[in-house]
């Protein structure tokens, strides 16, 4: 009887666990992505709104189609990055449309002389000097290589702040793994500015080439 | 984007200091605070604890009263490029996490705060001192976090900070070169704020290959020498001096450790200091 026993096909519970192992298997899977795509990213960065929803598009059509209208490079070489209130305002003391946005704009900021709270998508830690000069006059590259083609957008993004250390989340990027194609221009960090360099320049560079 | 990096002739720049025309002053010492954010104490008493980039010695030549002179050493770091002038440097050489490093076209040491973990051990390998440790976060008083400079960063507890040459200068002086569209800036564009200061001059600043700079025949003149230059760390900060005494006293060898020492001849002579 027993030796009959060993040559019986398997039985059919046995065959059974082995789709409880599959889907506990898939089970795990799915809650790991989930938690690796959705949860984790959600824990890690808080989501914000501009202050003003800010129309680039409309604006680099009125302004000559450059972006050096309002972000201009200061006589001593420094670079002007947000536009001060004062120089929205040369423009826009009254509305110059219905658009909703720019009556807020004019109601909370221009009447109250306050300067827009802008939340800077590419703002480094204060550890970082960044030359503009050196990118945009020394090596002619363009803005939108690393800012991505924001001045086309008709509206701005969100912006996700880093929970912890308080950056933006354009410095690591969207992908959580940092492969392939950055989505808003390119990465911002020190590996991303090195990894260019090595390429274009032939050397990562010294600290203090980007250090203060 | 395919341009290569302009600004690629190598610099070695350098101080020149003339310590005969240094009065120990200290606007130096003032100024390189207020430019580089550097913390001080609600109680500066001990000195063992301050933190400073450039430090203004005072020596005297051990003689007593009608004999005794004074001179005044003001010390920044010495930006060392090390025995074989390649930037081995006492500091560079043992930093564990390379948070200090040669600045290869400029010939400046450089310390990057948010790399350093506070090991110390270039501050153990530094021999001018030039180095400290920040034992507590900075407390600024009052309103004074607002006139902080935005160009140099502030520093944390637990991190060695050092002079850097002002390199933030530096960084600004090429950036206009780039907007106006030159390729080399001029030698009074980048000069660090205690250079600026000194209001007897005693400070000059350059590049010390290139001949149209001041610092160029100062370096290489007869009453240039530099400090502990036994060690062969090639600092470039040199000093000037006529007094013989000053210029010993900056080789401090041991007693019979000095070579003038070994020489019977010179010894009457040395003993006399």
């Amino acid at each position: 009887m027993s030796t009959q026993s060993d040559n019986q096909p398997v039985p059919a519970e046995n065959r059974a666990s082995g789709w409880v192992i599959f889907v506990f298997f898939l089970i795990g899977l799915i809650a790991s992505l989930i938690s690796g795509w959705i949860a984790f990213p959600n824990l890690l960065y808080s989501t914000k709104q501009q202050p003003i929803d800010f129309n680039h598009k409309v604006h680099v059509e009125q302004m000559g189609g450059q972006c050096n209208s309002c972000h201009f490079f200061r006589d001593d070489g420094s670079f002007s990055g947000q536009p001060t209130l004062d120089e929205c305002k040369s423009c826009h003391m009254y509305p110059m449309s219905n658009d909703p946005d720019e009556k807020k704009f004019i109601e909370e900021y221009v009447k109250k002389d306050k300067e827009v709270p802008w939340l800077i998508y590419a703002e480094q830690p204060p550890c970082v000097f960044f030359s503009h000069a050196a990118h945009v006059n020394g090596a002619e590259m363009e803005c939108g290589t690393c800012h991505g083609d924001i001045g086309q957008s008709t509206s701005l993004r969100e912006y996700q702040e880093n929970r912890i250390t308080g950056y933006s989340r354009d410095i690591w990027g969207y992908g959580m793994l940092r492969i392939g194609e950055a989505r808003h221009g390119r990465r911002h960090k020190m590996n991303d500015c090195a990894e260019c360099h090595l390429k274009e320049t032939g050397s990562k560079g010294d600290c203090f080439q980007c250090h203060k | 984007m395919t341009k290569q990096a302009r600004h690629t002739k190598t610099k070695r720049y350098g101080m020149v200091i003339d310590l005969d025309r240094c009065t120990g002053c200290g606007a130096c010492m003032v100024a390189c605070y207020a430019e580089n954010n550097v913390p001080f104490r609600k109680d500066e008493s001990d000195k063992m604890l301050s933190l400073n980039w450039l430090r203004v010695f005072k020596v005297d030549n051990g003689k007593p009263f009608p004999d005794t002179e004074i001179c005044y050493i003001p010390k920044p770091c010495m930006q060392c490029d090390g025995r074989h002038m390649e930037g081995h440097s006492p500091c560079v050489s043992v930093c564990p996490a390379v948070a200090t490093d040669y600045d290869e076209p400029t010939g400046v040491v450089s310390q990057i705060y948010t790399r350093c973990f506070g090991c110390r051990y270039c501050m153990a390998a530094c021999p001018y001192h030039a180095r400290k440790f920040n034992w507590w976060d900075p407390v600024w008083p009052a309103d004074m976090e607002k006139y902080l400079n935005p160009d140099v960063s502030a520093r944390m507890r637990g991190v060695v900070e050092k002079c850097s040459f002002c390199y933030h200068r530096y960084q600004k002086a090429r950036d206009s070169a780039y907007v106006e569209g030159r390729d080399e800036i001029a030698e009074n564009e980048y000069q660090p704020a205690c250079a600026e200061a000194c209001p007897t001059r005693a400070i000059t600043f350059g590049d010390l290959l290139n001949p149209e700079h001041e610092v160029y025949e100062l370096s290489r003149s007869k009453k240039a020498f530099r400090l502990l230059e036994k060690l062969k760390t090639n600092p470039k900060v040199y000093y000037l001096t006529a007094k013989n005494w000053v210029r010993r006293k900056a080789d401090n060898y041991l007693e019979g450790e000095s070579p003038a020492d070994r020489k019977p001849a010179h010894k009457a002579e040395t003993a006399s200091h």
